[in-house]
């Protein structure tokens, strides 16, 4: 059974769409489990998405619960990170904060990327003057500094985590833009494409039926790379006071809670970076392991 | 924190071979407006965007002037006088005029001179970010040389592991340990501010850097504390430098060494040291000065963060103070010069490149 599954997947002519994509997904997988860094990588990204599914079950304690009499605690077998200024327990911060990082990512990346995956594959398919325009302001918008960028526009809009991803979206967008030009270029003049506009296509249906997939996997390696700046951008502006609100179990609102404490009591805010580390090291690896997968040309240069 | 400077690093590195023909000083010149021109083009644009960031703010500009209590007559012509009953396009050239004439407006929270607050602070960053990114190219071009020669080995992996940390490390976090661990429990180094809280005020400020100040005070004393009180917040800088430079430097030095004319010179006999700095790592010359570029703007934009811990006296505390006061003159004054810089370094190493590069020229 398994056996022929397998031959099923690795088929060299799959009779179906179906078993072309699951064949090509089967193929990426095997490569990517070969590359040890990118297994460690897949594995925390796993990690998170399971944390963050199942927090109530892997919490200890009520993240908001406060319990004054129970404050500041170094970790032990009751409180495996220690609790904060407010009495509460720390790995289930930890944990629930791990939805917060994943909506927060999965946010940007819904928004950011398919906008700039759009403007830059009409800028690289019409040429001339919308080329021009929109890569200009793409330009624009990637010479500037992201951080400060996505700070003054927090500032604007107010805080919160809405306003955060959408500042971080803002600054985001222009790569995939820039990616998708690039692609679109390489593909415009190719046959296929004449033959389907031969057939009477649409530019709107060229562009979105047969130009956007084929960017789609240079930008998958592109938004993992991009994901750890994200988080680590998110957390900047949580701790700043900027992004999430209190009481959210956001990982660098803690990290600002316990500033005050790091001398005395220094789980209160390493605990919560070393969460932002961890996965923040998972998406550079398993980003890493689907450049040589799945875009090997572009080398180190990330 | 990554201080990642995109794929203009790429994109410049990879460098366009132009022909070289006659008519050389025709084509320099071409060559120079065009850049002047993308140049004044990027920073309208970034005028454009704080202008319209600026209007986006849910708070009232008039009201902030006239108080919520002004009579209609007296907040129509406060509006009025500040330009804003004009249409936005008209704003917006007015904007740019007070820009250029250095006027940014007053900080509500200082009551100064947004331009004077900045010119007050900027030293202070650029203090830090330079110490920062001495220590970053000291430490991180060997690194990354070394890594290249030893390819694969435990210490090739050590480097590219704290290169890939330089992405996920958040930098506030780490001045915050580094404070717990060098300064309270080690003290190794000074804690926060620029120098000891008696030094304070001491030295006359003259360029602003307080290392450079006090030597021309004669204060060897302050000079050092100051160094002392550097050391960790320019450090933690430095470490993110140090990843992003030594494994730029890595994976040039790979290309190098994979090249015929260094495989050449090994079967010449050449030393492998030699092999290493005089024939692999000159080529790599003019390619790391735009890495380190763009490394020196990331770290004034990344300092941002680590001032807020090290209670640095710079524009990035100014910055984040405005943020939390909602003080916007001064926010968008700190974006405009910051975003400036960064905007300037980034051009200047990119014609730092194209002139040293011979295939570019």
């Amino acid at each position: 059974m398994a056996t022929s599954l397998r031959a099923w997947l690795v088929d060299d002519s799959p009779s179906s769409r179906l078993q072309a994509r699951l064949g090509r997904a089967w193929r990426i997988a095997g490569a990517l489990s070969r590359n040890p860094l990118a297994v460690v990588g897949t594995v925390i990204i796993l990690a998170l998405v399971l944390t963050a599914i199942f927090a109530p079950l892997l919490a200890t304690h009520d993240p908001l619960k406060q319990d004054l009499t129970q404050r500041l605690l170094a970790p032990s077998a009751a409180n495996w990170m220690g609790t904060d200024e407010l009495g509460r327990d720390i790995w289930s911060r930890v944990v629930y904060g791990a939805r917060i990082t994943l909506v927060i990512v999965t946010m940007v990346a819904v928004l950011a990327a398919p906008a700039g995956l759009i403007i830059g594959a009409l800028a690289g398919y019409f040429g001339g003057w919308p080329d021009r325009i929109l890569m200009g302001i793409t330009d624009i918008f990637l010479s500037l500094p992201k951080l400060i960028l996505a700070l003054a526009l927090v500032a604007a809009l107010g805080p919160g985590i809405e306003n955060a991803v959408i500042a971080i979206a803002i600054t985001t967008w222009p790569g995939y833009a820039r990616i998708a030009r690039a692609e679109t270029l390489t593909f415009k003049n190719s046959e296929f494409i004449a033959a389907i506009r031969l057939q009477g296509a649409s530019s709107l249906r060229v562009v979105l039926g047969h130009v956007l997939p084929l960017c789609t996997s240079s930008m998958i390696v592109r938004v993992t790379l991009d994901m750890a700046g994200i988080i680590l951008t998110a957390a900047g502006l949580g701790f700043i006071g900027l992004g999430a609100q209190p009481p959210l179990p956001e990982w660098g609102a803690m990290i600002a809670r316990g500033r005050s404490f790091i001398l005395d009591q220094w789980w209160v805010a390493t605990m919560p970076g070393f969460a932002i580390i961890v996965v923040s090291l998972g998406f550079c690896f398993l980003g890493d392991g689907l450049r040589d997968v799945l875009d090997p040309k572009s080398g180190e240069q990330h | 924190m990554a201080f990642e400077p995109d794929t203009a690093a790429a994109s410049v590195v990879a460098g366009t071979a132009k022909p070289v023909g006659s008519g050389k000083h025709k084509r320099f010149l071409l060559a120079l407006a065009g850049f002047v021109l993308t140049l004044a083009f990027t920073f309208l644009g970034l005028l454009a965007i704080t202008f319209f960031i600026g209007r986006i703010v849910p708070i009232d500009p008039v009201l902030a002037v006239v108080g919520d209590r002004a009579p209609k007559a007296v907040y129509e012509a406060a509006r009025i006088e500040m330009g804003l009953d004009r249409p936005l396009i008209v704003q917006f050239f007015n904007y740019i005029g007070s820009v250029l004439s250095g006027d940014l407006g007053t900080s509500v929270s200082t009551g100064k001179l947004v331009a004077d607050d900045l010119k007050r602070v900027f030293p202070a960053t650029l203090e830090m970010a330079t110490i920062g990114i001495i220590v970053g190219v000291l430490l991180g071009v060997p690194m990354g040389v070394y890594a290249a020669s030893r390819q694969g080995n435990l210490v090739d992996q050590a480097i590219r592991v704290v290169g890939l940390l330089g992405y996920a490390v958040p930098a506030f976090w780490l001045g915050l340990v580094g404070l717990a661990v060098f300064y309270a429990r080690l003290k190794w180094v000074g804690g926060p501010g620029r120098v000891d809280i008696f030094y304070d005020g001491l030295v006359q400020p003259v360029t602003g850097l307080i290392l450079i100040d006090s030597l021309i005070a004669g204060e060897r004393d302050i000079f050092f504390n100051a160094l002392w009180h550097l050391a960790l917040p320019a450090s933690v800088l430095g470490f993110f430098s140090l990843a992003y430079i030594a494994r730029m430097t890595r994976s040039f030095m790979l290309d190098q060494l994979a090249q015929e004319y260094v495989t050449t010179a090994r079967v010449k006999g050449v030393p492998e040291r030699l092999v290493i700095w005089r024939h692999a790592f000159r080529p790599i010359l003019v390619p790391l000065i735009t890495v380190i570029g763009l490394s020196y703007a990331g770290l004034l934009e990344g300092s941002v963060m680590i001032e807020t811990i090290f209670s640095w006296p710079g524009i990035g505390n100014y910055l984040t103070t405005a943020l939390l006061n909602a003080d916007m003159n001064a926010v968008l004054g700190s974006t405009l010069v910051i975003g400036a810089v960064f905007i300037g370094i980034n051009k200047l190493s990119d014609v730092l490149y194209r002139v040293l590069d011979p295939r570019a020229r």
